[in-house]
């Protein structure tokens, strides 16, 4: 393929072109290990005396604990320790509280109300194993059950139950605002009304549960020096340990986390369940103490890839171009944040795929149900969404009569375009993907088609644009449920949409800018601003209910001054660092012989 | 809780525990004995990772009483090297990029293993079969397959 060429922003001193692995076996450096079963997992240390913690579990998908009866258990010989809700110093969390993302909003142990079937109530520390697993049996919860509910659009109706108190809405609140993470480049409804077809789609994809074969577990044990070490199968070790101390309110130079080899993760082994409960164990009985999952828990219990659903809508001419593209995105987190509401800012910035679009928006849904937290998944976010956009890909080709990869290259993103969430796009390759994907196939293309270059025909005209863009407030916090919105983008149900462009965005904030790198700029938006204004000018109120009003004006910034031509280069260090890793795509700044 | 005597062979040595009454293979061998390269991974004799070797024959570790392998010859991927010296099915796995997290390889390992002693020079079919037991979540069975095939090659003399 004379047209593919390997382009390198990044490292470029550091990579070489001769990169021929694909299909070649490759050494491992754990690999000796591996085939003398001596690479250390964490269940592979020994203790003494080591005690086995095991749940209490939900079996229901929604209940209300009444009461707790360990009557049954007390005089057990080998119980060394039962762990109760408000054994767990802070017992509220969530995942990415590390990052401030998202407000706490699940136990460790659930003492109030159980939301998905194996959430653990209360945790018991024995000797063996089967002695854990049998007192669990014995202890007696009552429940009332509550109503449930399993479907993302059945939880945003209006008689749903309320999943997670946290969020009452079942939704996860996007930059206090909105009950979704809004997208809008340009104007999809208006490029509807001019399109030759509207094509519509509904994608539906199931959890996936990541199954590694090492189920997740941790060992911990009290050390000298009033520190506890934790050997875990963690594939975030340093999450881990954080999640560890913020629950435990234990500083974390109290604990001592040891990672290594896991057995398979796929982002299942990021949710940092066991390492709080065995370290919590561990303190709690002086002993070491070990939690793990049994093969039946790893598949209940632990956090699948989620479901989605999603919704897509193009506006496509008779020549193949796709003028505009609507998605509806609803995905199902299961009972608890975990990481879901992340998966969708990264699914957002990924629309409308690696096409140019000239105009796109999105209504994307973290929904909160009775089914069993999600989690990360190789990819999530993007996975089903790019399964979604590219079945559908397919689906308009058919419609128009087009051949699938044509109708990709015709449509694909090249070097320079603007893409829908503001960024330009570089290193593209899909042309280039497609062109050897037709050669392999057998597909035969036209001689344009097999010139056309990512490199080529980007960058210029409306391709670099940021569009002039509607903005609406549809889908504010709490509207949905008592209104029944629509979930779409552009059914304008709310009195106050759509707005005047370049007024009332959800970039527009109410407090004074601190610094000047924080005014909005609005050839970034894509709002219509009109002459700049002053920065002095009023910064511009979301507008109150009556539709009418006039809307004051467009904020701008003023012009910035031309800069100099002979403006200072970016720092750039004049020789390689000598340091570190010398592998492509690893970061320059991981430094010493570790990973070398 | 009563404990049971049980003798057996380990890779060549005799061996002598204290079991606890019921526990199986694989608890015993890992927590008794110390040899960890059998690893858990269902603990109800559907992944095969604890796979080992019962008087030549694959054994599921998990499911396998302990008591029931009085006398009897065990063998574990700790068997498999002569020392610094790897087995060729150690070599090829290595080679071959035959592992990825590296948790099934024992339970692979082993289970080739009964394949190469009852048939030295199997088909790929055959491999297939040999480790149909085994489930290796990072899916690399191709190069597994691969690697079992060069072994048998590399045992019986074909490749060097």
């Amino acid at each position: 393929m004379s047209s593919i060429e390997f382009r390198k922003d990044l490292f470029a001193d550091e990579r070489n072109d001769d990169l021929k692995e694909i299909g070649k076996p490759t050494i491992r450096q754990d690999i000796l290990g591996h085939v003398t079963g001596r690479s250390p997992y964490y269940d592979d240390h020994l203790f003494d005396g080591l005690l086995h913690l095991k749940c209490v579990r939900s079996p229901h998908h929604h209940a209300r604990i009444r009461s707790i009866d360990t009557s049954a258990i007390e005089a057990m010989p080998g119980i060394k320790r039962v762990i109760r809700p408000e054994d767990v110093p802070n017992n509220l969390n969530t995942l990415l509280s590390l990052i401030n993302f998202g407000r706490d909003d699940e136990a460790l142990l659930q003492g109030k109300k159980v939301s998905y079937v194996g959430e653990p109530v209360l945790a018991i520390v024995a000797e063996t194993e089967a002695l854990a697993r049998r007192a669990c049996k014995k202890v007696h919860v009552e429940y009332e059950v509550l109503p449930h509910v399993l479907d993302p659009e059945e939880a945003l109706k209006p008689e749903a139950p309320v999943v997670n108190e946290v969020y009452p809405n079942n939704t996860f609140d996007y930059h206090d605002l909105y009950d979704h993470q809004k997208l809008r480049f340009g104007d999809t409804e208006n490029a509807f009304k001019s399109a030759d077809h509207i094509i519509e789609g509904r994608y539906q994809l199931s959890p996936i549960e990541q199954a590694p074969t090492e189920t997740c577990g941790a060992i911990a044990a009290p050390e000298t020096n009033d520190r506890y070490v934790c050997y875990t199968g963690t594939q975030a070790l340093f999450f881990s340990l954080g999640t560890t101390a913020k629950l435990l309110d234990m500083p974390s130079s109290r604990l001592h986390f040891v990672g290594g080899t896991v057995g398979g993760g796929f982002g299942g082994k990021v949710d940092s369940l066991h390492e709080p409960l065995a370290v919590l164990g561990a303190h709690l009985t002086g002993a070491p103490v070990k939690y793990t999952f049994d093969r039946q828990e790893e598949m209940q219990v632990g956090a699948p890839r989620g479901a989605e659903r999603w919704f897509i809508k193009d506006g496509v001419m008779d020549d193949g171009r796709i003028v505009a593209r609507q998605f509806t995105g609803l995905f199902d987190a299961g009972a608890y944040s975990r990481l879901s509401p992340y998966a969708i800012v990264k699914a957002t910035g990924h629309l409308p795929g690696p096409y140019t679009i000239p105009n796109v928006s999105s209504n994307v849904y973290c929904v909160y149900t009775n089914r069993t937290p999600a989690t990360a998944m190789r990819g999530f976010g993007i996975t089903a969404v790019d399964f979604a956009i590219e079945t559908h890909m397919d689906k308009v080709a058919t419609h128009i009569g087009m051949n699938p990869i044509e109708l990709r290259i015709r449509n694909a993103y090249r070097d320079g375009d603007m893409k829908a969430h503001r960024r330009l796009a570089k290193n593209t390759a899909l042309i280039e993907c497609c062109q050897v994907a037709a050669q392999k196939a057998g597909v035969r293309l036209s001689p344009e088609l097999m010139a056309d270059s990512s490199l080529h025909g980007g960058g210029i005209g409306e391709r670099v644009a940021i569009p002039e863009t509607i903005v609406d407030q549809d889908g504010k916090i709490g509207e949905r449920r008592q209104k029944n919105l629509s979930l779409h983008p552009g059914d304008r149900s709310s009195p106050l949409s759509p707005v005047p462009e370049g007024t009332a965005g959800e970039n527009v904030v109410a407090v004074p800018a601190q610094d000047p790198d924080m005014v909005m700029e609005p050839q970034r938006t894509g709002h219509g601003t009109g002459t700049p204004s002053p920065r002095s000018a009023p910064l511009v109120q979301a507008p109150s209910v009556e539709r009418d009003r006039p809307m004051p004006a467009p904020q701008a910034l003023p012009q910035q001054p031309t800069e100099p031509a002979n403006e200072a280069a970016p720092y750039k260090p004049d020789k390689p660092f000598d340091r570190g890793v010398k592998r492509p795509g690893v970061s320059r700044f991981i430094s010493g012989s570790r990973r070398r | 809780m009563a404990k049971t005597p049980v003798q057996f062979n380990l890779n060549g040595s005799p061996t002598a525990v204290f079991s606890d009454a019921g526990a199986n293979l694989l608890d015993v061998l890992r927590r008794d004995v110390g040899d960890l390269t059998p690893k858990y991974g269902c603990g109800q004799g559907t992944c095969g990772t604890c796979t080992v070797l019962v008087d030549g024959e694959p054994r599921l570790s998990c499911l396998t009483l302990a008591e029931s392998i009085e006398g009897c010859s065990v063998e574990t991927v700790s068997g498999l090297a002569n020392g610094a010296e790897l087995d060729p099915l150690q070599i090829e796995f290595m080679e071959g990029f035959a592992a990825q997290c590296g948790y099934c390889t024992p339970g692979m390992l082993m289970a080739a293993r009964a394949l190469l002693n009852r048939n030295p020079n199997p088909t790929r079919e055959d491999v297939v079969e040999a480790i149909s037991g085994n489930i290796c979540r990072c899916t690399g069975y191709e190069s597994i397959i691969d690697a079992v095939l060069r072994a048998a090659a590399r045992r019986t003399g074909r490749i060097a």
